[in-house]
């Protein structure tokens, strides 16, 4: 390369008290370049970002950026430098307004008018169509992306780092996101995105760093790789590929009829006359933004929410609709929750005390706890669904979120259910435990269980479903088959245009 | 001009996973602390700080005798804790264990005043039962608000303290006074049929402690060998785990309340049925509020909160002792309390986080 690298990492080393994140990692990033950060979780791409974001101090290693060696002691000064960050999770104020929220963000003393005219001037500038004085939580996920893009941009950036900025955008918002993106490159800025979305990464970065264990295990532009060869590159081997089975599906399992449900805190939606059958020997999926009543709907049909009309939820037939998770266990049906930490599993308890919210195998008729057989059956959960734990007594709190998603996967497949329900099966897994999570949910299906996916990711449904629904603003679109559906017809529906009700194509 | 200044500092650095070695030192380094402000304490009252260490420290367990007192006192604060440990387990927060404790020494009261000349020695078995039941009702009240009315259970057990030492005057002053005792306000004393088996001659420690130590151990079982107690303990942990899971949270309040009123009772009725022998406007010493110190100090294990309750009960005769021996206030024991569990709360800082001595650097202008 003829000109000087924006920003360079030379052999940089950060060790935590368990793990090495970052081993001797070198990368350049040219003015102009969309840079890819591709890894698995616990790869080491959000050490190194922070890093360079200076909420983390290397152990070793040179930082030079604009060809001046520099230590970046704390955000601020990375943001002095130049260098803004838009963390995947937003870090806004439900009850203020984009103007107030971002003029909290920023660290020089402007006014609340001066900051709303820049906001003004950066969404017309870049297309994000955003207005100052909305009060967030009216937003849209998409909408609060941008509010924080926005807040990124009023530093004037000269490198952007992005942390899986897409996996809350539907296709049309991503496809918005890559023009944004494309505009500020065009206008010098560097881009550092972070993502393990192959096809993404593949249509948008111009050079890609792959992270494999803390270290940097291939160097390539990924517009010249296919995605078998880019998450070779990352996870050592090719993906288990997964084989769609044609089976004829046998009866019906959950029989959702009209449940409407008003809703329970005053961000979320209500449910409005939900249709939804799962038959046995099928995955069904529900594809849509969050917050359009995915939440609410998995509450009601796992029994953490009992207000539905008992007829309105039917399990093998008996009505179920007030009954509690406990009973509804005992009729077959199982449920992954999307929050791992907290509500899946117990973060502080071990591993095997985490059966006990689902299972009692390990429990006598009186209620006795077999330490020895719990423990038995952890390890025998934590070999076969190959999770990376330091045994069944490690907390739940120290698996990273893929591990841990594995072991709660494996923890409700284990259980044998007639019904498994799994929402966000693969959010923030890596390829491979993705891949494995998948096919274990497809073997599931082989074996005649019921399974219900809600997910935002739409390769991932097209990948598992045999049937989809879309859900948007707490209804429930009428069902496609994976032959009828595309991703223009599922994205067009996402925002609520389907055609009427009674032209049920299932 | 910005210039660049280096100053070292001592920095938390947060622990990926919380620290097993400071759950035990913690509350040691506590006491350590504890121990140093009261000997800071003792000298700016002008006292030989080595004498005022000896009445808190040394003299509970220079002899039998002491070392019976010292049971006798750590007796209803260990049975208290037990029940408020698992309140605490359970994301219930009873900070009325005093006003539990008072009631089942009402109740208590109530069956044993019933006791005549001729009772048989199996009499106490009913007083012990009244109490239990008395504490279980006044815990009910605020379990049964907090479930129908989402009523705050701090304030309601709290609250209900002071209705419950209303209820005790009342009595005592009224429809209870002893006839014979001199306008005294208390009841007669109880007949001996009704009080509670000492262990040996010449000591006042009763079988209250068996009561106590079996509670140690039904606790242990149910909290870490029962699928009932882990369900308990879940909704303490993660209420949104607990809801995912099925476990009833209406369940784990009423479990909670209920158990830890029942003890509190339990030692109200062995207090008036034991070493004091008579219902007296004196029966609430504080047990019920100690208590709290008592389970957090022991990390609310079971096994912990006997030490814990042993080194209250120090802290008790030591107040006791610093009155007649150093002419201090007895009110130097709940100093001491209020010490321990403030540099408890300072020291579990270091479960979550490390200190680090590392060089920073801050920006200033010249």
């Amino acid at each position: 390369m003829s000109h000087e690298a924006l920003l360079e990492l030379r052999g940089i080393s950060k060790q935590y008290p368990a793990v090495l994140a970052n081993d001797r990692v070198s990368l350049q990033v040219m003015p102009g370049q969309i840079h890819a950060i591709l890894g698995e979780n616990g790869a080491g791409k959000s050490t190194l970002m922070k890093i360079i974001y200076g909420a983390v101090q290397p152990d070793q290693g040179d930082i030079r950026f604009n060809g001046k060696s520099v230590q970046i002691r704390n955000p601020q000064q990375a943001r002095q430098l130049g260098i803004s960050m838009v963390f995947q999770h937003f870090s806004l104020f439900d009850t203020l307004t984009v103007a107030q929220n971002v003029w909290l963000g920023l660290d020089n003393s402007l006014s609340l008018a001066e900051v709303s005219r820049r906001i003004r001037d950066k969404s017309a500038a870049y297309g994000l169509d955003l207005e100052p004085e909305r009060p967030v939580h009216t937003l849209s996920v998409g909408e609060m992306q941008r509010v924080e893009i926005i807040r990124a941009l009023l530093c004037e950036p000269r490198l952007l780092i992005l942390d899986e900025p897409t996996s809350v955008l539907t296709p049309q918002a991503v496809d918005k996101l890559f023009a944004v993106l494309r505009q500020l490159v065009a206008e010098g800025c560097s881009i550092l995105y972070i993502s393990h979305k192959l096809h993404e990464i593949r249509a948008l970065c111009t050079h890609c760093t792959v992270l494999r264990g803390g270290r940097v295990s291939g160097e390539c532009d990924p517009r010249e790789q296919t995605n078998a060869s880019l998450s070779q590159m990352m996870i050592g081997s090719e993906p288990p590929a997964l084989v769609h089975s044609q089976r004829q599906h046998g009866e019906l399992v959950l029989d959702v009829r009209q449940l409407s449900l008003p809703r329970l805190d005053p961000f979320g939606t209500h449910l409005s006359g939900v249709d939804l059958q799962v038959h046995q020997g099928e995955i069904v999926g529900i594809a849509g933004v969050s917050g359009n009543g995915q939440r609410e709907l998995l509450y009601a049909l796992s029994g953490e929410d009992v207000r539905a009309a008992p007829d309105s939820i039917r399990l093998a037939g008996q009505p179920v609709g007030q009954r509690d998770p406990a009973q509804r266990r005992a009729l077959g049906l199982h449920f992954v929750p999307d929050e791992r930490l907290g509500r899946g599993a117990v973060p502080t308890l071990s591993l095997a005390h985490n059966l006990l919210l689902t299972r009692s195998e390990a429990v006598s008729r009186l209620g006795w706890v077999n330490m020895s057989a719990l423990a038995a059956q952890a390890s025998a959960i934590i070999d076969k669904y190959q999770v990376k734990a330091g045994g069944p007594q490690a907390a739940a709190q120290s698996l990273s979120g893929g591990n841990l998603q594995k072991f709660i996967v494996g923890r409700e497949i284990d259980a044998a259910p007639r019904l498994l329900i799994v929402s966000q099966p693969t959010w923030g897994v890596d390829v491979g435990a993705a891949a494995q999570i998948r096919s274990a949910l497809m073997a599931l299906r082989d074996a005649g269980c019921a399974v219900l996916v809600v997910s935002e990711e739409l390769d991932e449904l097209f990948e598992l479903c045999d049937r989809m629904h879309v859900m948007a603003q707490g209804r429930i679109s009428p069902s496609l088959s994976r032959a009828q559906a595309t991703v223009a017809k599922i994205g067009s529906w996402m925002s609520g245009l389907w055609t009427d009700e009674k032209e049920k194509v299932h | 001009m910005k210039k660049r200044r280096c100053i070292d500092v001592w920095k938390l650095e947060a622990r990926p996973e919380p620290s097993a070695f400071w759950r035990i030192a913690s509350p040691l380094l506590a006491l350590v602390l504890t121990v140093i402000l009261g000997v800071l304490l003792f000298m700016a009252l002008g006292k030989d700080p080595v004498k005022g260490l000896l009445v808190f420290f040394w003299e509970p367990i220079r002899s039998g005798y002491a070392l019976g007192e010292l049971v006798v006192k750590a007796t209803p604060l260990l049975l208290i804790a037990l029940g408020l440990a698992l309140c605490f387990r359970s994301n219930v927060w009873n900070i009325g264990a005093e006003g539990q404790y008072v009631m089942g020494a009402v109740f208590a009261t109530g069956v044993a005043l019933l006791a005549e000349k001729s009772s048989g020695g199996w009499f106490f078995v009913l007083v012990l039962c009244a109490g239990l039941i008395g504490g279980m009702c006044w815990a009910a009240i605020t379990a049964w608000l907090r479930d129908r009315f989402h009523a705050n259970e701090i304030l309601v057990s709290l609250m209900l303290v002071y209705v419950a030492i209303m209820v005790l005057g009342y009595l005592v002053y009224g429809p209870w006074k002893d006839p014979m005792g001199y306008n005294f306000p208390q009841t007669k004393t109880f007949e001996a049929a009704t009080q509670v088996p000492r262990l040996f001659k010449g000591s006042r420690i009763n079988i209250g402690v068996f009561l106590a130590l079996a509670g140690v151990l039904v606790l242990w079982i149910f909290l870490f060998r029962t699928s009932a107690g882990w369900a308990q303990q879940i909704g303490g942990l993660s209420p949104a785990a607990a809801r995912y899971a099925g476990f009833s949270s209406r369940r784990a309040i009423w479990v909670a309340l209920l158990v830890s009123g029942a003890c509190a009772g339990l030692a109200g009725a062995l207090e008036v049925a034991g070493p004091i022998g008579q219902l007296t406007p004196y029966v609430p010493v504080g047990y019920g509020f100690a208590a709290i110190i008592v389970a957090f100090v022991g990390r609310l294990h079971p096994v912990g909160m006997v030490f814990s309750a042993i080194l209250m009960s120090m802290f008790y005769i030591g107040g006791e002792l610093a009155q007649s021996r150093l002419g201090l206030p007895k009110s130097l024991t709940g100093v001491f309390q209020g010490l321990l569990l403030f540099c408890l709360l300072a020291c579990d800082v270091l479960m979550n986080y490390r200190l680090r001595w590392r060089s920073a650097t801050t920006r200033g202008l010249a």
